[in-house]
């Protein structure tokens, strides 16, 4: 318990680190995700050709191994970016994959009409997604999008193993310097996460119903 | 895709797709040359770097590590099931003895990284269980957890006049449950269960952190050997993508099948509460 208190600070700092990943991978993995629903959902037969064949092999390859083989191999092609920023980058690309997926729901959900009365309009493809589908269509895909946020911070963890001293990364650090303290290490580490997961959910279910399109 | 964005497209708007078409063609092809040209020029896929796939001594540990792989995937799921059951079961029961810990069990484990409770079950119980042991046992608490909350919607799902008319004809909870609900439930939720054999199969990767003996800490046994992070990682990417991606084209059938006998269907995408598994 004592080791918990006194490295209260370290752990602070480690959670710090684990925000920044959030972060900086949740607004690229959001605004490429976006990109690439579009892409599928584009007239251009060869653009929804990529979307897919990107979502399908970020999205069936473990993060894991996207890991070993971007912040293992990107120095190797003189990509000399530090241990942080080769982390947000995978994160960021993994996560894209998932974004897209919900996003690309949330556009199958918007009523046909109307895609259709924005064509009548004269809106282009463009226009109508910018500025009518995506809209509603990220309204509606909140509830997933906020399960993939979360997934995010819960995945950030594994940024431990190669490098970047997050939350988990300072659990083993301070273990192997207190080994007869690793439950109340645990749990507080644990706590932490549990509490970044309860205040993202909560916010994902205020905006769920402030942002709600009634239809 | 239900939903079209775009017109029947014109003899003009055909050309001018055409010519995206062709743009974004050339443009990816030069990206993927581009990257091809930067790995062949730093030594990373020359003949050198494939070299460690050309030992059959290597070839063969990485196929038993891809068994072990699987074996944990397999025995993982098992396990996960039998604890979702339980906990979905604590979750739906009446009285809040029961309830109340399930929910604070299957919130905590869903919450927590995987990586922190791999990490904690090797250090804390890595004697009895070894490596491979406690990467099982993290993996059905955290996929277990999920499992608990796609059992329970699953139930949910089923349309409450099934319910009704049990207790109407006299049945009892636990007879309505097992004899009503539970078998509708499963057909709901068989998509879903599939998907999470893909996240499953998926986190057993993470064994690497604790070197348990799977593919893909024999992956990087052979990158650090012979520093070829990048073909190694390829090539256990490849496999991975084909098996995970042959599972998810089950669930999606599966759930094509469902809906089109007009059934309510969990969908398989991983769009579960707070805490989902992707």
């Amino acid at each position: 318990m004592d080791a918990l208190i006194e490295n209260l600070p370290r752990i602070l700092r480690g959670f710090l680190l684990t925000l920044q990943l959030f972060g900086a991978a949740g607004l690229i993995a959001f605004a490429l995700g976006a990109v690439l629903a579009g892409m599928r959902v584009a007239p251009v037969p060869v653009l929804r050709a990529v979307g897919t064949t990107y979502v399908n092999i970020f999205r069936n390859t473990p993060l894991v191994v996207l890991f070993i083989v971007f912040v293992a191999g990107l120095p190797f092609l003189g990509v000399q970016i530090s241990f942080f920023a080769r982390a947000v980058v995978t994160l960021s690309l993994y996560t894209a994959a998932f974004m897209c997926e919900a996003i690309r729901s949330g556009i199958n959900s918007v009523q046909q009409g109307q895609a259709e009365a924005a064509r009548s309009i004269g809106f282009t493809f463009g226009q109508t997604l910018r500025s009518v589908i995506l809209p509603q269509a990220i309204r509606t895909a909140i509830p997933p999008l906020a399960s993939i946020f979360i997934a995010l911070v819960k995945n950030s963890a594994i940024a431990e193993a190669f490098g970047v001293i997050e939350a988990t990364q300072t659990f083993h650090f301070l273990y192997n310097r207190h080994p007869s303290a690793l439950w109340p290490l645990f749990v507080g580490t644990a706590l932490g996460y549990v509490i970044i997961v309860f205040v993202l959910a909560g916010i994902a279910s205020r905006l769920e119903k402030r942002l709600a399109v009634i239809r | 895709m239900s939903t079209t964005l775009f017109d029947v497209r014109g003899p003009r708007a055909r050309v001018r797709h055409g010519v995206y078409g062709v743009l974004t063609s050339i443009g990816t092809a030069a990206l993927v040359a581009y990257i091809a040209y930067r790995l062949y020029a730093s030594e990373q896929i020359t003949g050198d770097a494939w070299e460690p796939f050309q030992d059959p001594e290597i070839v063969f540990g990485v196929v038993e590590g891809f068994g072990l792989t699987l074996l944990a995937a397999v025995l993982a799921i098992a396990l996960s099931i039998a604890f979702g059951v339980i906990f979905a079961a604590g979750r739906l029961s009446d009285s809040a003895l029961l309830r109340i810990p399930s929910i604070v069990v299957v919130e905590f484990f869903r919450a927590v990284p995987l990586v922190l409770m791999i990490l904690a079950i090797f250090l804390g119980f890595g004697d009895t269980t070894g490596r491979y042991g406690a990467l099982i046992i993290a993996l059905m608490l955290y996929n277990g957890s999920v499992l608990a909350e796609t059992f329970r919607a699953g139930i949910n799902a089923v349309p409450r006049g099934q319910s009704e008319a049990a207790y109407a004809i006299g049945m009892r909870k636990t007879q309505v449950m097992l004899s009503i609900l539970t078998p509708q439930a499963v057909r709901i939720m068989l998509p879903a269960i599939i998907s999470q054999c893909v996240v499953a199969l998926k986190d057993t990767a993470l064994g690497f952190i604790i070197a348990s003996p799977e593919a893909v800490s024999v992956g990087k046994q052979i990158y650090s050997n012979y520093g070829n992070p990048i073909v190694t990682g390829l090539v256990l990417a490849v496999v991975f993508i084909a098996i995970n991606y042959t599972l998810s084209k089950i669930a999606q059938i599966l759930e094509g099948r469902q809906r089109r006998k007009g059934r309510a269907v969990l969908a398989t995408a991983p769009t579960t509460a707070a805490g989902g598994a992707v």
